[in-house]
């Protein structure tokens, strides 16, 4: 973990990038200038799950609730928050 | 219009950059124009030395598409698969109606990207794109010298840019800026980077010049020295260095000083599809010059069957076109074999190796280039502008200045 992802931290996508369901893709995407990531399913849960109130914690909370047969999630949710704050897709928000 | 989009591609250096990452897979299927890019007009108000529209673009500045044409075209290409939106040109706002094109953008589902030099953005027209839902606009800058800006481009419009600088940034949006790299302005890289960040730019594309079009017939006369594009690349990393992620700067690395071809288009037909001012459907900006290829229009027949099934848009996808050196090369699919058009202009064969290439029988071709680039009589030779008149010239047949040693008209 190169951004020291906090359980209070709050994220939301950061300006001018848009998140939105690819239908051609059948995945989530997201947009920004000049570029476009292809998210694979479970990094679209976390990203959908954004909205600049719920703090990771609440985010790994609400993902193991929906998701109750997947193994330890919590490492992978945590990479993927990592990932998304060193691309700059994310800003924080508190 | 400046070259963005030429080769080295951002979405394709985007989408690269994600493929080893943890949680994210970056397959993106290789069937999909992602990228579509609408050349709505070659009309343009600058004379830039540089620009990669065809010499020849007069011809089709008097058979424009229709806005009724253009909507029909964004809302095929989003079928196939279209995600982000190039309004580009020539200069995109001498077409009064790319406030309907903006708003048709934004009910499909595009993000899209106004490419413009900002004349004619004006603060009632940027208005109509925020509400429009226009995503974001790209603008050229040229320099950070009045003299060169005004130079380059052959107009009065240093203060204009800044101007409009400030209104995109006035308006929330995030400030894309695009600046071609030549010999008038790469030992500029530092000031221009700080103009950049003064400015409060998010990204910043430092393109290096390509040969294509005009920069093609102006080869000599734009062409920096190795020694100069290595220190301005050593500059822009250090300078990236300091600024961290708050500008993000792409620096398009010039293909004539590699040893290998860039991987043009990120392969042809895999992921860009760019709609010309006259509705020609073409895989990469310059497609037009290669020999033995009818190209689709959207006059006729749509854009899925351009895409899908067109003999053009099939001609070079994959490798089974190639000969040798590239057939049996082992790095075949890092570059496929490199451009296309480039290798037609400079060698006459279209399937051949990309000239840029070390590996290719043509390679001496750029070595050439780049030792005529610093013959200081060739050199002296005046720049030939991107204008109307001299555009005419070409077309007509009338002149052939400085395009005679290539195999079409740039």
């Amino acid at each position: 973990m190169e951004n020291n992802i906090q359980p209070t931290d709050i994220y939301a996508l950061a300006l001018h990038h848009r998140f939105q369901w690819e239908e051609a893709q059948s995945s989530y995407v997201i947009l920004f200038p000049e570029g476009m990531v292809k998210l694979h399913g479970g990094a679209g849960e976390v990203i959908k799950r954004l909205d600049g109130k719920l703090s990771v914690a609440d985010v790994v909370t609400d993902l193991k609730a929906t998701f109750p047969d997947a193994q330890n999630i919590e490492n992978d949710i945590l990479g993927m928050f990592d990932l998304a704050v060193g691309k700059a897709w994310l800003r924080k928000v508190n | 219009m400046t070259q963005a989009s030429l080769g080295d591609s951002l979405v394709q250096k985007e989408v690269h950059a994600q493929q080893q990452n943890n949680g994210v897979a970056a397959n993106i299927t290789h069937t999909q124009p992602l990228w579509l890019l609408a050349e709505v007009t070659y009309r343009c108000p600058l004379h830039c030395a540089f620009c990669y529209n065809p010499t020849d673009y007069d011809k089709h500045t008097q058979n424009e598409l229709t806005t009724e044409q253009w909507i029909q075209a964004l809302r095929d290409a989003r079928k196939l698969g279209a995600i982000q939106l190039g309004i580009s040109g020539g200069e995109p706002l001498l077409r009064d109606d790319i406030e309907d094109i903006v708003i048709e953008a934004k009910k499909l589902g595009y993000y899209s990207n106004l490419i413009t030099s900002g004349v004619g953005l004006t603060e009632k027209r940027i208005q109509a794109f925020k509400e429009g839902g226009l995503d974001h606009i790209q603008l050229s800058m040229h320099d950070i010298t009045e003299e060169i800006n005004n130079f380059i481009t052959n107009t009065k419009t240093f203060e204009l840019k800044k101007k409009v600088a400030a209104m995109i940034k006035n308006h929330g949006y995030p400030m894309v800026l695009n600046v071609v790299i030549h010999r008038y302005n790469i030992g500029h890289i530092k000031e221009i980077l700080e103009m950049a960040e003064a400015l409060g730019a998010d990204y910043v594309e430092l393109a290096n010049t390509q040969y294509y079009g005009w920069s093609l017939v102006n080869r000599s006369q734009l062409m920096p020295l190795k020694e100069q594009i290595d220190e301005a690349e050593r500059i822009t990393n250090e300078f990236r260095q300091k600024v961290g992620n708050k500008m993000k700067i792409f620096f398009v690395v010039p293909d004539y000083f590699g040893n290998r071809p860039k991987k043009c288009m990120n392969g042809w037909g895999e992921v860009f599809m760019i709609v010309t001012a006259n509705g020609d459907v073409l895989p990469c900006h310059s497609a037009r010059v290669l020999p033995n290829i009818e190209f689709p229009n959207v006059r006729e027949k749509g854009l899925e069957w351009a895409w899908k099934d067109s003999p053009a848009f099939n001609k070079y996808r994959g490798d089974d076109w190639m000969k040798e050196p590239c057939r049996s090369c082992s790095e075949k699919e890092n570059d496929l074999g490199g451009c296309r058009c480039q290798a037609f202009l400079l060698s006459g064969d279209a399937e051949s190796a990309d000239p840029v290439c070390s590996k290719s029988p043509n390679h001496h071709l750029i070595e050439q280039a780049i030792e005529e680039s610093k013959n200081p009589q060739i050199q002296a030779q005046p720049i030939i502008f991107r204008t109307d008149k001299n555009s005419k010239k070409y077309a007509s047949g009338e002149s052939t200045e400085r395009i005679d040693s290539f195999h079409a008209i740039p």
